[in-house]
């Protein structure tokens, strides 16, 4: 493809991973670049960029979307055209890949989702509320307490001859049961597979409950790589389960998508900064708000010195004091600076 | 005697306005804040549900201030909140707090029942007095019920992020100030002229959202996380199917008086839930109905986590959605509820209803 061609650029930032995502015209993954967070969304963007940079010139890029949990904090940096929740990125990504999908199952680092959908519309969707048990932490954290590399946690379940029991409704019960079951002399790949059950039977029942899920069903985000997890969903469900190609990075494919949509929209013109964003010294800082009781944690990105944008107040004074000119910052004493 | 009363909305208002006319001196609680909410956490017991936390906090607060004597609404039936009252004043001796409680709980039999129980706090007042001086509560509450309807309404078509809330929050303030029924209704028409003259948009046609479930969780912005103002800015158009004047009327008048009560509501909620399971259960599949009927896009049922009336109605719901073709969301509230995930919740429910709007499928399943 000639570097005339125009792409639309996506980006995911998630808790635990930050992924880039270039598609064409027709919807078509041309680029991914999958990152960890680590704590430092900011940085992680920029690495991403500069990736970017490498391979494409500015005018490759003819819009760009925002999603995850930093998409504010992303949109602010890169001037996206759109910035749009994690439900419908991902609804949008699966319809663009398997066109007809009813269901999505999708399990990221710190929340899991369920997205019914009808005629390429979202109909019904589900969040995990108040417990992450069964997201890609936890089983991070297991993979690591067993010294298994994460990659070959899958497999490792594949093995398994018959799966052991695990109460998997809370995941430090979980981790016990699992010490439990490994002291009575169970095996690993039994018990890694009843751990992948278990997280299967609690997603069912917290997301699950009251909805009907019609084939065909797309499995995907950053867990959709373990096949223990896929295997356990094919048994619970007994349909089988469609994992894409780029199922880490459907969230960031959604958000190029509708960034592609949007700058059509709106006649061509991208908000677009530039991949020279990845050189500008960017500075985050959240400093506590005392101008009353309500102690708003306000948040600050500065480029270059210069306030860009500031939000987190209930109030929204600080939010509109930079579009005001207003750049003052008094009596507010930092508290943390990240990069 | 000082008086004080847990906040609930603009409840604060409505009280002020009837101990005022009845020559009482009363301390409201400081408005609910971060603050007031560890410190009712702190002081109560984990289980219970949120309202329980902010009116402790609320209490310790006032107290501090000064206040002698709480009146707090009790409730019969399943809901735990018929025995809030008692648990919280179990709390506040263990703190070294004597205070009097004074319960405003619904009247088994008669109406009379409920004026025993103001004669509590009324003293030497007369009767006439105390019938005036709640004519005129009653009529600050009902009009600002009308100004925070309206500013529902009109969030989402604001041409200018926030404008509309502060003609809202001026209302509030204004209202709380009048000294006659005719101010208060002066008030209210003037400030709702204001809000209608804002620069709107009124060719919009947002996605109508319906909000139901609990009452603190509803009345209260702080307990829905400020969910009607998050939903307005995100661009939908919210009702409620609940507000302050309704509730007064039919609880503590026994309706009386002739306003929208919940009776339809309940009857709609028959074929799937004939009886009553306490709290707002019932009524809150009945208004999801009345929603439907109504014409909105989608509703949202928001309860304290652990609301066993709402967890009933939440167990029912899905069949609804299944005969009528209209997603309902249920959220929880507690205090570990991050902000940033309710939002995006929010986001995707109004984001999926525009989009279903849009291709034109208003019924599916």
């Amino acid at each position: 493809m000639g570097v005339r061609s125009v792409f639309y650029l996506g980006v995911d930032v998630g808790s635990v991973s930050t992924n880039l995502v270039l598609v064409d015209q027709l919807g078509n993954v041309e680029e991914t670049i999958y990152l960890r967070t680590q704590g430092r969304p900011l940085a992680v963007i920029q690495t991403g960029l500069k990736e970017l940079a490498k391979r494409y010139p500015d005018e490759a890029i003819g819009g760009v979307g925002t999603t995850g949990s930093a998409r504010t904090l992303g949109a602010v940096i890169l001037g996206a055209d759109v910035v749009k929740n994690e439900i419908t990125t991902h609804a949008v990504a699966a319809e663009q890949i398997v066109p007809g999908v009813r269901t999505i199952l999708e399990i990221g680092g710190q929340d899991s989702k369920l997205i019914l959908l009808k005629n390429g519309v979202v109909t019904d969707f589900a969040m995990n509320t108040v417990c992450a048990a069964g997201t890609g932490s936890f089983l991070d954290q297991q993979a690591a307490r067993l010294q298994i590399p994460i990659t070959k946690f899958g497999s490792l379940a594949a093995e398994a001859r018959h799966a052991v029991r695990i109460a998997g409704r809370c995941s430090v019960f979980a981790e016990s049961d699992m010490i439990h079951k490994q002291q009575t002399g169970h095996t690993l790949p039994d018990i890694i597979a009843g751990l992948c059950e278990a997280l299967v039977r609690n997603y069912l029942n917290n997301l699950g409950k009251g909805k009907q899920l019609v084939p065909p069903i797309v499995f995907q985000g950053g867990v959709a790589a373990n096949v223990g997890m896929c295997r356990a969903f094919e048994k619970a469900l007994g349909q089988a389960i469609i994992v894409p190609e780029h199922h880490m990075v459907m969230g960031a494919v959604g958000a190029a998508i509708l960034a592609g949509e949007a700058v059509k929209q709106k006649g061509g013109a991208s908000n677009f900064k530039g991949l020279a964003m990845a050189e500008q010294p960017l500075v985050a800082g959240s400093k506590e708000c005392k101008d009353c009781p309500n102690l708003c944690e306000v948040i600050e990105i500065c480029e270059a010195g210069q306030p860009i944008a500031r939000w987190g107040d209930r109030c929204g004074k600080w939010e509109s004091s930079v579009a005001a000119g207003k750049q003052d910052w008094p009596d507010l004493k930092p508290q943390t600076a990240v990069r | 005697m000082k008086i004080t009363f847990p906040h609930m909305g603009n409840t604060a208002i409505v009280l002020k306005a009837l101990f005022g006319e009845l020559g009482l001196t009363f301390v409201p609680p400081p408005p609910i804040t971060k603050h007031t909410l560890s410190l009712g956490v702190q002081h109560s017991p984990e289980a219970a549900c949120l309202p329980l936390k902010i009116n402790m906090g609320n209490f310790i607060e006032a107290i501090e201030l000064g206040a002698d004597t709480i009146v707090m609404a009790g409730g019969v039936g399943p809901c735990r909140f018929g025995y809030y009252h008692q648990v919280q004043n179990e709390i506040l001796k263990d703190l070294y707090c004597e205070v009097k409680m004074v319960v405003l709980e619904p009247p088994d039999n008669h109406i009379g029942e409920f004026f025993a129980r103001m004669r509590l706090l009324t003293g030497t007042n007369s009767w006439w007095r105390l019938l005036k001086a709640m004519r005129f509560a009653f009529e600050k509450c009902v009009a600002l019920d009308m100004l925070e309807q309206e500013a529902s309404y009109l969030r989402c078509r604001e041409l200018k992020r926030g404008q509309v809330d502060r003609v809202y929050r001026k209302a509030c303030q204004g209202i709380d100030l009048a000294s006659t029924i005719k101010d208060v209704r002066w008030c209210r028409d003037e400030f709702m002229e204001e809000m209608r003259a804002l620069p709107l948009d009124w060719q919009k046609q947002p996605v109508k959202i319906g909000l139901t479930g609990e009452i603190y969780s509803l009345l209260e912005p702080y307990a829905s996380g400020h969910m009607e103002k998050h939903l307005g800015h995100l661009g939908a158009e919210v009702r409620r199917s609940l507000y302050l004047h309704e509730w007064i009327n039919e609880h503590l008048f026994m309706g009386l008086l002739r306003v929208r009560t919940h009776h339809q509501a309940r009857k709609l909620a028959v074929p799937y839930l004939s009886c009553q399971v306490g709290g707002h259960g019932q009524e809150a599949i009945g208004s999801t109905l009345e929603f439907i009927r109504n014409g909105f896009d989608g509703v949202i049922k928001v309860a304290p986590l652990t609301c066993m009336p709402e967890i009933v109605a939440q167990a029912i719901l899905p069949w609804v959605e299944k005969d009528h073709g209209i997603p309902v969301m249920t959220i929880y509230m507690d205090e570990q509820t991050g902000e940033a995930g309710l939002l995006t919740r929010l986001e995707a429910f109004v984001d999926m209803l525009e989009r279903k709007k849009r291709a034109g499928c208003s019924k599916w399943g």
